[in-house]
């Protein structure tokens, strides 16, 4: 079966990096497959490229070397609308400038379905309704955004992308200013939508142990490289863990799921 | 209510307001002319060379006219400029950008160009080229080696390009013949006066030309307001928006300068208002716009030329004054938070 996302050792430095950064960053030779069906989980210190990943699978970010394929064609070859309706990324966020209401957002994400439409058709708004179904905020769709709590919000931003009709998911930090309900709430809202429409997710998360708990594969950068991918078992290695993130942690099995769960050790300031 | 729905009421009744505004601003006016010798001058009964004809076929249903495009034209630059710099109280006049048209325009003015249909489209040149160099400089200021543009840092950099182009524009009418300042003077305060049927037609066709651009990509700027990285992953090209959503929004701020000086805040009004109204849709607010643009300078220019009659003021005057305060309360009150 062809992947459905192929990084073939993918190169990537910002232009002119180096003079402004002190440490400037780049990304060394990435390479790995994203099965369909599966959810992958990036995880890795701050700075380690997770982002810059994103980028590059989106075309944000263009790669200096090797290439990405997206159905076995390269990611140049796709048309922008068209890899929107395969790829939707879930933002740290949205803007709040100017007051859309939820229902407004979620039928952006209709946008790639018809780009030349001046205003959704009916198709496009059963799509976005049943979009927001799946993530329970149809009884907020008349809502404005700005009046959100930020679970709330972060449903309405995933329902966004799940109008694209994309096969991939993307999520950058999704639980970044969630509390523990919300958190809790997302991880299964993620699992749903994988196992109940086959979505195939990409969960970029500095949660450790979310990461742990959803994924079904893990893939550690530290300084844009790739350090480990595999199951989080094989990931989340104390030893590795320690080296990566330059700190002390100890890794447990999760007594209800038998998932790794990464600990922190504090370091004792009486010392 | 549907989208369509909304846009299509608030559409027709924009439309029959202006043309009751329009109707009224005929009949209004320092020469006494009877409603009876107006509807006789429209109809074309009275005679070509007799006071009514000249009065309403050639001062005040031209000024009307330019009033209304120029206010439909600055609304809808509002708009654009607003989506264009995620920015809800960017406008033409408050970035520089009519500063930058305006320095064009004396510069065409100070060579001799005048509103002969030739003429006027160097004039729009020179006025579009002051705009473009304008938004270069505040582009350039703001942005200063940073990828995000902070709302503060663009309004700061659109005043002093503002105040620079002020400037400038004083050094080329200290230099001018005396007997040329007084029109120049008249038409830097803002004033919709009568202009050649020509001249008319261009504008027109300019505005046309803007507006076309901004509309067939409203929906796009309604992306863009999530982001420029947002509106990329959703499959928009937002370089490629950006420059055409730009030419657009300076094409109808330089065709206003031109051909009717730099007015103020029309751009902020009149989309504030209806955002009050219709929410913040771009696919409503643009065609909208158009139409509240045109009511707005059209009773703003009325008052303008009845308030003091018969001495007139500038419409410019009456636009600040309402437009100045309007800013200070959005600032104050709607967009605290973004400060």
């Amino acid at each position: 079966m062809t992947p459905l996302v192929e990084f073939r050792a993918v190169g990537f430095a910002y232009p002119g990096a180096g003079r402004s950064r002190a440490r400037p960053f780049r990304l060394t030779s990435v390479s790995f497959a994203i099965e369909p069906g599966e959810i992958v989980g990036v995880i890795g210190p701050n700075s380690s490229g997770k982002t810059t990943l994103i980028r590059l699978l989106t075309r944000v970010l263009e790669p200096v070397e090797g290439e990405i394929a997206l159905e076995g064609k390269r990611l140049q070859n796709w048309g922008r609308a068209e890899l929107a309706r395969r790829v939707a990324v879930v933002p740290q966020g949205v803007p709040r400038e100017f007051p859309f209401t939820v229902e407004e957002l979620v039928l952006m994400g209709r946008y790639p379905h018809a780009p030349g439409r001046y205003f959704e058709n009916p198709a496009d708004v059963s799509a976005a309704r049943a979009a927001m179904d799946a993530t329970g905020v149809r009884h907020l769709a008349s809502q404005a955004l700005a009046s959100l709590g930020g679970g709330e919000t972060q449903r309405a931003v995933i329902a966004r992308a799940l109008a694209q009709e994309p096969r991939l998911l993307v999520l950058d930090e999704p639980t970044a200013h969630l509390d523990l309900r919300y958190q809790a709430e997302t991880a299964a809202l993620l699992r749903r939508l994988n196992r109940e429409r086959g979505v195939t997710i990409l969960l970029v998360s500095h949660d450790l142990n979310l990461a742990a708990e959803v994924s079904d594969r893990l893939l550690l950068l530290a300084e844009g490289r790739l350090v480990r991918l595999g199951t989080p078992d094989e990931v989340l290695e104390e030893s590795t863990l320690t080296a990566v993130f330059g700190c002390e942690v100890t890794v447990e099995k999760s007594p209800t799921t038998h998932r790794p769960h990464v600990q922190l050790v504090w370091p004792d300031g009486r010392r | 209510m549907s989208p369509q729905g909304r846009l299509a009421l608030t559409v027709g009744g924009l439309a029959a307001l202006l043309v009751a505004v329009a109707a009224a601003a005929l009949f209004l006016g320092s020469a006494a002319i009877s409603p009876r010798g107006v509807i006789g001058a429209v109809a074309g009964r009275a005679a070509a060379e007799s006071v009514e004809s000249v009065v309403i076929l050639s001062i005040r249903l031209p000024r009307i006219a330019v009033a209304a495009l120029a206010g439909g034209a600055l609304a809808v630059a509002g708009v654009a400029f607003q989506a264009l710099t995620r920015n809800p109280l960017a406008e033409p006049s408050v970035l520089g950008i009519s500063g930058g048209a305006a320095f064009g325009v004396v510069i065409g003015q100070s060579l001799g160009l005048g509103l002969t249909v030739v003429e006027a489209v160097g004039l729009t040149g020179f006025a579009f080229a002051g705009a473009l160099l304008a938004a270069a400089a505040v582009y350039l200021i703001a942005a200063a080696g940073r990828g995000v543009i902070q709302i503060q840092t663009l309004l700061l950099a659109g005043v002093i390009v503002g105040i620079f182009s002020a400037s400038a524009i004083t050094v080329i009418i200290s230099l001018l013949d005396f007997n040329r300042l007084g029109g120049v003077i008249h038409w830097l305060l803002g004033n919709v006066a009568p202009i050649p049927p020509g001249a008319l037609g261009l504008f027109a066709i300019l505005l046309g030309a803007g507006f076309g651009l901004v509309l067939r990509h409203a929906r796009e700027l309604n992306l863009l307001a999530l982001g420029e990285e947002s509106a990329q992953q959703l499959g928009l090209n937002a370089d490629r928006l950006k420059l055409t959503i730009f030419t657009g929004a300076a094409l109808l701020t330089a065709s206003v300068v031109a051909f009717a000086g730099p007015i103020g805040f029309v751009g902020l009004v009149v989309p504030h208002m209806l955002r009050m109204l219709l929410g913040p849709d771009n696919r409503l607010l643009v065609p909208t716009s158009l139409a509240g643009g045109a009511i707005f300078l059209l009773v703003a220019d009325t008052v303008a030329r009845s308030i003091v009659a018969p001495a007139e003021l500038s419409v410019g005057v009456i636009t600040s004054f309402c437009g100045a305060p309007f800013f200070v309360y959005l600032l104050r009150t709607r967009y605290r938070g973004l400060m």
